[in-house]
Protein backbone atom coordinates (compact mmCIF):
# COMPACT_ATOMS: atom_id res chain seq x y z
CA UNK A 1 0.00 0.00 0.00
CA UNK A 2 1.15 3.52 -0.77
CA UNK A 3 2.09 6.00 1.90
CA UNK A 4 -0.96 8.24 2.31
CA UNK A 5 1.20 11.06 3.67
CA UNK A 6 1.84 11.96 0.01
CA UNK A 7 -1.73 13.31 -0.18
CA UNK A 8 -1.44 17.07 -0.70
CA UNK A 9 1.95 16.86 -2.40
CA UNK A 10 2.32 19.50 -5.13
CA UNK A 11 4.80 19.44 -7.98
CA UNK A 12 6.95 22.33 -9.11
CA UNK A 13 5.46 24.09 -12.15
CA UNK A 14 6.73 22.68 -15.45
CA UNK A 15 6.29 23.99 -18.99
CA UNK A 16 5.91 22.59 -22.48
CA UNK A 17 5.80 24.36 -25.81
CA UNK A 18 2.98 23.34 -28.15
CA UNK A 19 4.86 22.39 -31.32
CA UNK A 20 2.94 22.22 -34.60
CA UNK A 21 4.99 19.26 -35.82
CA UNK A 22 4.02 17.35 -32.69
CA UNK A 23 0.34 18.22 -33.28
CA UNK A 24 0.60 16.84 -36.83
CA UNK A 25 2.30 13.70 -35.51
CA UNK A 26 -0.49 13.27 -32.93
CA UNK A 27 -3.13 13.71 -35.66
CA UNK A 28 -1.43 11.01 -37.74
CA UNK A 29 -1.03 8.60 -34.82
CA UNK A 30 -4.71 8.93 -33.89
CA UNK A 31 -6.02 8.61 -37.46
CA UNK A 32 -7.41 12.14 -37.39
CA UNK A 33 -9.24 13.04 -40.61
CA UNK A 34 -10.36 16.59 -39.76
CA UNK A 35 -7.81 18.88 -41.49
CA UNK A 36 -8.29 21.58 -38.85
CA UNK A 37 -5.92 19.49 -36.70
CA UNK A 38 -3.08 19.09 -39.22
CA UNK A 39 -3.48 21.69 -42.00
CA UNK A 40 -2.82 25.32 -41.00
CA UNK A 41 -4.88 26.65 -43.91
CA UNK A 42 -7.89 24.63 -42.79
CA UNK A 43 -7.36 25.73 -39.18
CA UNK A 44 -7.25 29.40 -40.18
CA UNK A 45 -10.28 29.00 -42.46
CA UNK A 46 -12.14 27.64 -39.41
CA UNK A 47 -11.21 30.76 -37.42
CA UNK A 48 -8.21 29.45 -35.48
CA UNK A 49 -5.00 31.53 -35.27
CA UNK A 50 -2.87 28.36 -35.57
CA UNK A 51 -3.28 24.58 -35.34
CA UNK A 52 -5.44 23.82 -32.28
CA UNK A 53 -4.41 21.17 -29.76
CA UNK A 54 -7.06 18.41 -29.76
CA UNK A 55 -9.05 17.70 -26.57
CA UNK A 56 -6.74 15.14 -24.96
CA UNK A 57 -3.47 16.85 -25.91
CA UNK A 58 -3.23 18.64 -22.56
CA UNK A 59 -2.45 15.24 -21.07
CA UNK A 60 0.37 14.81 -23.61
CA UNK A 61 1.82 18.22 -22.79
CA UNK A 62 1.90 17.18 -19.16
CA UNK A 63 3.85 14.05 -20.11
CA UNK A 64 6.21 15.92 -22.42
CA UNK A 65 7.08 18.82 -20.10
CA UNK A 66 10.62 18.35 -18.81
CA UNK A 67 10.54 17.82 -15.08
CA UNK A 68 13.20 17.03 -12.52
CA UNK A 69 10.77 15.01 -10.44
CA UNK A 70 8.28 12.34 -11.41
CA UNK A 71 5.30 11.73 -9.14
CA UNK A 72 5.50 7.97 -9.69
CA UNK A 73 9.21 8.02 -8.86
CA UNK A 74 8.59 10.03 -5.72
CA UNK A 75 5.92 7.56 -4.61
CA UNK A 76 8.18 4.62 -5.44
CA UNK A 77 5.72 3.23 -8.02
CA UNK A 78 7.02 1.00 -10.80
CA UNK A 79 5.77 2.15 -14.24
CA UNK A 80 5.08 -1.49 -15.19
CA UNK A 81 2.42 -1.70 -12.48
CA UNK A 82 0.32 1.32 -13.38
CA UNK A 83 -2.98 1.45 -15.23
CA UNK A 84 -5.00 4.53 -16.15
CA UNK A 85 -8.19 4.46 -14.10
CA UNK A 86 -9.99 7.70 -14.92
CA UNK A 87 -9.38 10.90 -16.85
CA UNK A 88 -11.30 14.17 -16.83
CA UNK A 89 -10.79 17.54 -18.53
CA UNK A 90 -12.43 20.91 -17.96
CA UNK A 91 -11.44 23.54 -20.51
CA UNK A 92 -10.56 27.22 -20.38
CA UNK A 93 -8.95 29.12 -23.27
CA UNK A 94 -8.11 27.05 -26.35
CA UNK A 95 -4.54 25.77 -26.74
CA UNK A 96 -2.75 26.54 -30.03
CA UNK A 97 0.55 25.72 -31.68
CA UNK A 98 3.13 28.19 -30.43
CA UNK A 99 1.67 28.44 -26.93
CA UNK A 100 3.73 27.63 -23.87
CA UNK A 101 1.69 25.77 -21.29
CA UNK A 102 2.73 25.71 -17.65
CA UNK A 103 1.31 22.95 -15.47
CA UNK A 104 1.36 21.98 -11.84
CA UNK A 105 -0.09 18.91 -10.24
CA UNK A 106 -1.34 18.08 -6.77
CA UNK A 107 -1.97 14.64 -5.35
CA UNK A 108 -5.53 15.07 -4.08
CA UNK A 109 -6.10 11.57 -2.75
CA UNK A 110 -4.61 8.12 -2.33
CA UNK A 111 -6.79 5.15 -1.45
CA UNK A 112 -6.67 1.40 -1.82
CA UNK A 113 -9.15 -1.34 -2.72
CA UNK A 114 -9.23 -5.12 -2.59
CA UNK A 115 -7.29 -5.31 0.66
CA UNK A 116 -4.41 -3.26 -0.69
CA UNK A 117 -4.06 -5.20 -3.96
CA UNK A 118 -4.85 -1.97 -5.83
CA UNK A 119 -3.79 1.57 -4.95
CA UNK A 120 -5.47 4.60 -6.50
CA UNK A 121 -3.63 7.92 -6.92
CA UNK A 122 -5.81 10.96 -7.70
CA UNK A 123 -3.90 13.80 -9.37
CA UNK A 124 -5.33 17.24 -10.14
CA UNK A 125 -3.49 19.35 -12.69
CA UNK A 126 -3.91 23.04 -13.52
CA UNK A 127 -2.61 24.50 -16.76
CA UNK A 128 -2.09 28.12 -17.88
CA UNK A 129 -0.78 29.61 -21.12
CA UNK A 130 1.99 32.20 -21.60
CA UNK A 131 -0.51 34.97 -20.83
CA UNK A 132 -1.41 33.41 -17.52
CA UNK A 133 -4.89 32.41 -18.75
CA UNK A 134 -6.29 29.08 -17.60
CA UNK A 135 -6.43 26.60 -20.47
CA UNK A 136 -7.95 23.90 -18.33
CA UNK A 137 -7.75 21.57 -15.41
CA UNK A 138 -7.57 17.82 -15.46
CA UNK A 139 -8.03 14.97 -13.05
CA UNK A 140 -6.12 11.72 -13.52
CA UNK A 141 -6.67 8.58 -11.48
CA UNK A 142 -3.81 6.11 -11.70
CA UNK A 143 -4.28 2.52 -10.51
CA UNK A 144 -1.27 0.65 -9.14
CA UNK A 145 -1.34 -3.17 -9.26
CA UNK A 146 0.42 -4.45 -6.16
CA UNK A 147 -0.22 -8.14 -6.88
CA UNK B 1 -25.45 20.08 -40.50
CA UNK B 2 -24.91 22.46 -37.61
CA UNK B 3 -25.98 21.03 -34.28
CA UNK B 4 -28.06 23.45 -32.22
CA UNK B 5 -29.71 23.18 -28.82
CA UNK B 6 -33.13 23.18 -30.47
CA UNK B 7 -32.14 20.53 -33.03
CA UNK B 8 -31.20 17.88 -30.47
CA UNK B 9 -33.45 15.85 -28.18
CA UNK B 10 -32.73 13.71 -25.16
CA UNK B 11 -32.24 10.18 -26.49
CA UNK B 12 -30.54 11.27 -29.74
CA UNK B 13 -27.49 9.25 -30.72
CA UNK B 14 -24.34 10.87 -32.09
CA UNK B 15 -23.04 9.45 -35.37
CA UNK B 16 -20.86 6.50 -34.39
CA UNK B 17 -17.09 6.80 -34.81
CA UNK B 18 -14.93 3.72 -35.30
CA UNK B 19 -11.13 3.72 -35.30
CA UNK B 20 -8.90 1.71 -37.59
CA UNK B 21 -7.61 -1.54 -36.08
CA UNK B 22 -4.89 -0.73 -33.52
CA UNK B 23 -1.68 -2.32 -34.78
CA UNK B 24 1.64 -2.49 -32.96
CA UNK B 25 2.73 0.21 -35.38
CA UNK B 26 -0.17 2.41 -34.18
CA UNK B 27 1.05 1.96 -30.61
CA UNK B 28 4.62 2.88 -31.58
CA UNK B 29 3.39 6.03 -33.34
CA UNK B 30 1.14 6.96 -30.41
CA UNK B 31 4.02 6.40 -27.98
CA UNK B 32 6.10 9.01 -29.83
CA UNK B 33 3.25 11.37 -30.65
CA UNK B 34 1.76 11.48 -27.16
CA UNK B 35 4.96 11.58 -25.13
CA UNK B 36 3.76 8.55 -23.15
CA UNK B 37 6.84 6.37 -23.38
CA UNK B 38 5.68 3.68 -20.96
CA UNK B 39 7.21 0.50 -22.47
CA UNK B 40 4.09 -1.47 -21.46
CA UNK B 41 2.47 -0.37 -24.75
CA UNK B 42 5.30 -1.15 -27.16
CA UNK B 43 7.69 -3.69 -25.60
CA UNK B 44 6.28 -7.21 -25.20
CA UNK B 45 9.29 -8.30 -23.09
CA UNK B 46 8.51 -5.54 -20.61
CA UNK B 47 4.79 -6.41 -20.59
CA UNK B 48 5.54 -10.07 -19.82
CA UNK B 49 7.94 -9.09 -17.05
CA UNK B 50 5.03 -7.35 -15.33
CA UNK B 51 2.62 -10.23 -15.76
CA UNK B 52 0.77 -9.12 -18.89
CA UNK B 53 0.49 -11.57 -21.82
CA UNK B 54 1.08 -8.86 -24.44
CA UNK B 55 1.35 -5.12 -24.89
CA UNK B 56 -1.96 -3.26 -24.82
CA UNK B 57 -3.20 0.07 -26.13
CA UNK B 58 -2.85 3.31 -24.21
CA UNK B 59 -6.14 4.25 -22.58
CA UNK B 60 -5.53 7.79 -23.82
CA UNK B 61 -5.47 6.55 -27.43
CA UNK B 62 -9.07 5.39 -27.03
CA UNK B 63 -9.91 8.68 -25.28
CA UNK B 64 -8.48 10.46 -28.35
CA UNK B 65 -10.90 8.41 -30.51
CA UNK B 66 -13.75 9.48 -28.21
CA UNK B 67 -12.56 13.09 -28.65
CA UNK B 68 -12.95 12.57 -32.42
CA UNK B 69 -16.52 11.37 -31.82
CA UNK B 70 -17.18 14.72 -30.11
CA UNK B 71 -15.29 16.97 -32.55
CA UNK B 72 -17.03 15.36 -35.54
CA UNK B 73 -20.31 16.40 -33.89
CA UNK B 74 -19.45 19.92 -32.70
CA UNK B 75 -16.39 22.21 -32.85
CA UNK B 76 -13.97 21.49 -30.00
CA UNK B 77 -14.56 24.92 -28.39
CA UNK B 78 -18.05 23.71 -27.42
CA UNK B 79 -16.70 21.04 -25.07
CA UNK B 80 -16.86 22.36 -21.51
CA UNK B 81 -16.00 19.26 -19.52
CA UNK B 82 -15.69 15.54 -20.10
CA UNK B 83 -14.33 12.51 -18.43
CA UNK B 84 -14.09 8.76 -18.69
CA UNK B 85 -13.40 5.68 -16.61
CA UNK B 86 -11.20 3.06 -18.23
CA UNK B 87 -13.20 -0.09 -17.57
CA UNK B 88 -11.07 -2.67 -19.43
CA UNK B 89 -7.72 -2.88 -21.19
CA UNK B 90 -7.87 -2.39 -24.97
CA UNK B 91 -6.04 -5.26 -26.68
CA UNK B 92 -3.82 -4.84 -29.72
CA UNK B 93 -5.64 -5.37 -33.08
CA UNK B 94 -8.95 -4.04 -31.69
CA UNK B 95 -11.05 -1.47 -33.49
CA UNK B 96 -12.54 1.05 -31.06
CA UNK B 97 -16.22 1.82 -31.57
CA UNK B 98 -17.19 5.17 -30.01
CA UNK B 99 -20.79 6.06 -29.26
CA UNK B 100 -22.58 8.96 -27.63
CA UNK B 101 -26.12 9.76 -26.58
CA UNK B 102 -27.79 12.98 -25.43
CA UNK B 103 -29.06 12.31 -21.92
CA UNK B 104 -29.88 15.81 -20.61
CA UNK B 105 -30.55 19.35 -21.83
CA UNK B 106 -30.02 22.19 -19.36
CA UNK B 107 -28.90 25.78 -18.92
CA UNK B 108 -25.93 26.79 -16.81
CA UNK B 109 -23.71 29.90 -16.62
CA UNK B 110 -25.98 31.57 -19.19
CA UNK B 111 -25.36 28.81 -21.71
CA UNK B 112 -27.53 26.11 -23.24
CA UNK B 113 -25.81 22.80 -22.64
CA UNK B 114 -26.31 19.11 -23.19
CA UNK B 115 -24.90 16.18 -21.30
CA UNK B 116 -23.79 13.22 -23.37
CA UNK B 117 -23.22 9.70 -22.20
CA UNK B 118 -20.18 8.39 -24.11
CA UNK B 119 -18.78 4.88 -24.43
CA UNK B 120 -16.03 3.00 -26.19
CA UNK B 121 -16.22 -0.68 -27.01
CA UNK B 122 -13.91 -2.90 -29.02
CA UNK B 123 -15.12 -4.79 -32.07
CA UNK B 124 -14.58 -7.86 -29.89
CA UNK B 125 -17.33 -6.63 -27.54
CA UNK B 126 -15.18 -5.36 -24.65
CA UNK B 127 -16.54 -2.24 -22.95
CA UNK B 128 -13.36 -0.18 -22.50
CA UNK B 129 -14.31 3.41 -21.66
CA UNK B 130 -17.42 4.91 -20.06
CA UNK B 131 -18.02 8.55 -19.34
CA UNK B 132 -19.86 11.75 -20.04
CA UNK B 133 -19.37 15.10 -21.71
CA UNK B 134 -20.89 18.55 -21.23
CA UNK B 135 -21.29 20.43 -24.52
CA UNK B 136 -22.44 24.03 -24.95
CA UNK B 137 -24.80 24.57 -27.91
CA UNK B 138 -26.36 27.67 -29.43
Amino acid sequence: MLDKSFIGLETEPRSAEVEKGQLRFFARATGETNPVYFDEKAAKAAGHPALPAPPTFLFCLDTMAPSSESIMGKLGVDIGRVLHGEQQFTYGKPIYAGDTITMKTKISDIYDKKGGALDFIVQDMEAVNQRGESVGVSRTVIVVRNG
Amino acid sequence: MTITYESVEVGDDLPEHTSAAISRHTLALYCGASGDHNPMHVDIDFAKKFGMPDVFAHGMLSMAFLAQLLTKWVPQERIRHWGVRFTAITPVHARVICTGKVVEKFEKDGEKRVRLEINAKTDGGLHTLAGDAIIALQ
